[in-house]
């Protein structure tokens, strides 16, 4: 036995998005509108909730599901989207949304089950179901769609014999929300092509315009999706890793098999911060939200000034425009060495992201305003 | 006036955001802001622009003095009266009616120590109807009208990121 990375991860490419920041770090004065999580801190009553649980000493483990409390603060949460879960059995705490799309994945997947992957997105699902043993069915969406998912696009990509179908909206890398309506088109294909559905949620609270929709609600649905929310983006709790999956009984408990053999349990801190945050940072998200969505119109106006086709976004913190150049690619290089700006190329996140470029306005307004003046002179 | 409450929130996070900025910030056009403001200055719901300001920052020696005040009305003297008078004082920055142990919290504001104490001594003590004064001078301050006075937190992210 030599120490060979095992085919599954053979077969898996490192992630696109390495490059760029690898040519990202070497510079200076980098305006990075790359960066996939907020430019906040924590709301500060949930990292004095951290200190505090420090202090008294709770450093133990938690239950493998997570702290009882911290489940039923999650059922509560979850009401506002009109989801009903018990905290008993029916939701797991994570180290990151992360983990619990992968503990999904390796709960649900058979080898050569294949998963349908709602692309563009975020770059961890297709080596998830890789690494699972399963088979990846890419299930491009279109900007002329506004990067929403359509029954069109599933059966033209042939997700009719799909086992299992993920996407997440509010979306990255387009910042697309899904409504109702549209959820009941994909919802209605599921149900006839007998799909189960993996939905990451972990933007929902970062949606503009209107409310956040879940496919969990919609008739017939509950039973055969797990949703996954998390503290990182919201709650701005990135580096404190905590994640959960709400689902079906079966679903949560098998998940939970894995978990207990391989985390056993979430990290005890971040429990206790994100307790605080579910209880008494509600505030402090709106307010988050509500900066988010300044600069979101302020980067869609700038856009617009430009002569730059960008679709309007109402989710998460990107805008996903068109690339001015021919090759995003390239674009995004030129323009990183010309004028030290970073957005990264569509491409990175998968089918259907060709000829666009995802900007993060999580940087404050100062910085993203020289970065629209850079990348104008760029592209004038 | 319809969109008063989102410009007036992003005002007291910036008031030096130019009119077009203010106007991509909001999603409205810039007429409609500069109408907007001019109506809220005109109705008095925008009294001014300031600058949050760390004197210390630039070595001044300028003190401030929170100042407890207790005042006896009569039919004649409401807490109005008072405050006007109070309020006519250039070196009174605020003044406001407040619950609990004494009526009115002064905000004073001088070139240094002893011309605060001056002013409390000689012009804020000996009328009529004020009963006694406290005064606290302001040491250190840490924030101020939302703004931490530190040196900000350090972007400590990684460029680029998924």
């Amino acid at each position: 036995m030599t120490l060979e990375p095992s085919g599954r991860v053979a077969d898996v490419p490192p992630s696109g998005i390495r490059r760029f920041f690898e040519l990202a770090d070497e510079m200076d004065d980098v305006i990075s509108l790359g960066v996939g999580e907020p430019d906040f801190s924590a709301p500060w009553g949930a990292r004095e909730a951290a200190i505090t649980s420090l202090e008294m000493g709770r450093t133990s483990y938690t239950a493998n599901r997570g702290k009882r409390e911290l489940r039923e603060a999650i059922a509560e949460n979850a009401r506002r989207w009109t989801l009903e879960y018990d905290p008993d059995d029916e939701i797991l705490v994570t180290a990151g949304a992360s983990e619990a799309i992968d503990l999904a994945f390796r709960a649900l997947v058979d080898p050569g089950d294949t998963v349908a992957v709602a692309q563009p997105c975020y770059v961890s699902y297709a080596p998830g179901v890789t690494f699972s043993g399963g088979e990846v069915l890419d299930v491009p969406t279109r900007a002329e769609d506004k990067f929403v998912l359509t029954r069109e696009a599933l059966s033209e990509a042939g997700a009719e014999s799909a086992d299992l179908l993920v996407y997440c909206y509010p979306n990255n890398p387009t910042g697309a929300t899904m409504s109702r309506e549209e959820l009941a088109e994909v919802a209605g294909f599921c149900r006839e092509h007998d799909v189960a559905v993996l939905s990451d949620e972990i933007y929902a609270d970062l949606t503009y315009e209107g409310d956040h929709a879940s496919i969990a609600e919609l008739d017939g649905m509950r039973e055969r999706t797990v949703v996954f929310n998390g503290f990182s983006k919201a709650y701005a709790m990135t580096g404190l890793r905590l994640g959960y999956a709400m689902g079906p009984e079966e679903t949560i408990a098998a998940m939970n098999r894995i978990h207990q053999y391989t985390m056993l349990s979430a990290p005890t801190t971040a429990q206790h911060a994100a307790i605080e945050a579910l209880e008494n940072c509600r505030g402090d998200v709106a307010d988050m939200r509500a900066q988010y969505d300044r600069r979101r119109n302020f980067v869609l106006s700038r856009f617009a000034d430009m002569g730059i086709d960008c679709f309007e976004a109402t989710g998460a913190f990107y805008v996903f425009p068109e690339c001015p150049g021919d090759d995003a690619e390239r674009f995004a290089e030129e323009l990183l060495e010309a004028e030290a700006v970073a957005m990264v190329p569509g491409t990175a996140f998968g089918a259907g992201g060709e000829g666009h470029l995802r900007a993060s306005y999580a940087t404050g307004l100062d910085e993203l305003k020289e970065a629209m003046d850079r990348l104008e002179r760029f592209v004038s | 006036m319809e969109h008063a409450d989102e410009l007036l929130d992003v005002l007291c996070e910036n008031a030096r955001y130019s009119t077009a900025d203010l106007a991509r910030l909001t999603d409205l056009d810039e007429a409609t802001v500069e109408e907007t403001i001019a109506e809220l200055e005109a109705a008095g719901v925008i009294q001014g622009y300031t600058a949050v300001v760390d004197w210390d920052a630039i070595g001044s020696d300028r003190v401030r003095a929170h100042v407890e005040l207790n005042v006896t009305l009569d039919r004649e003297t409401s807490y109005r009266d008072v405050a006007e008078r109070l309020g006519g004082f250039r070196e009174v920055q605020g003044l406001r009616l407040v619950s609990g142990d004494y009526d009115f919290a002064l905000e004073v504001e001088g070139e240094n120590m002893r011309e605060v104490s001056r002013f409390i001594s000689d012009k804020v003590a000996p009328l009529p109807e004020i009963t006694q004064t406290v005064t606290h001078y302001i040491m250190e301050t840490y924030k101020q009208a939302g703004h931490r006075f530190d040196d900000g937190d350090d972007d400590d992210r990684l460029s680029v990121t998924p």
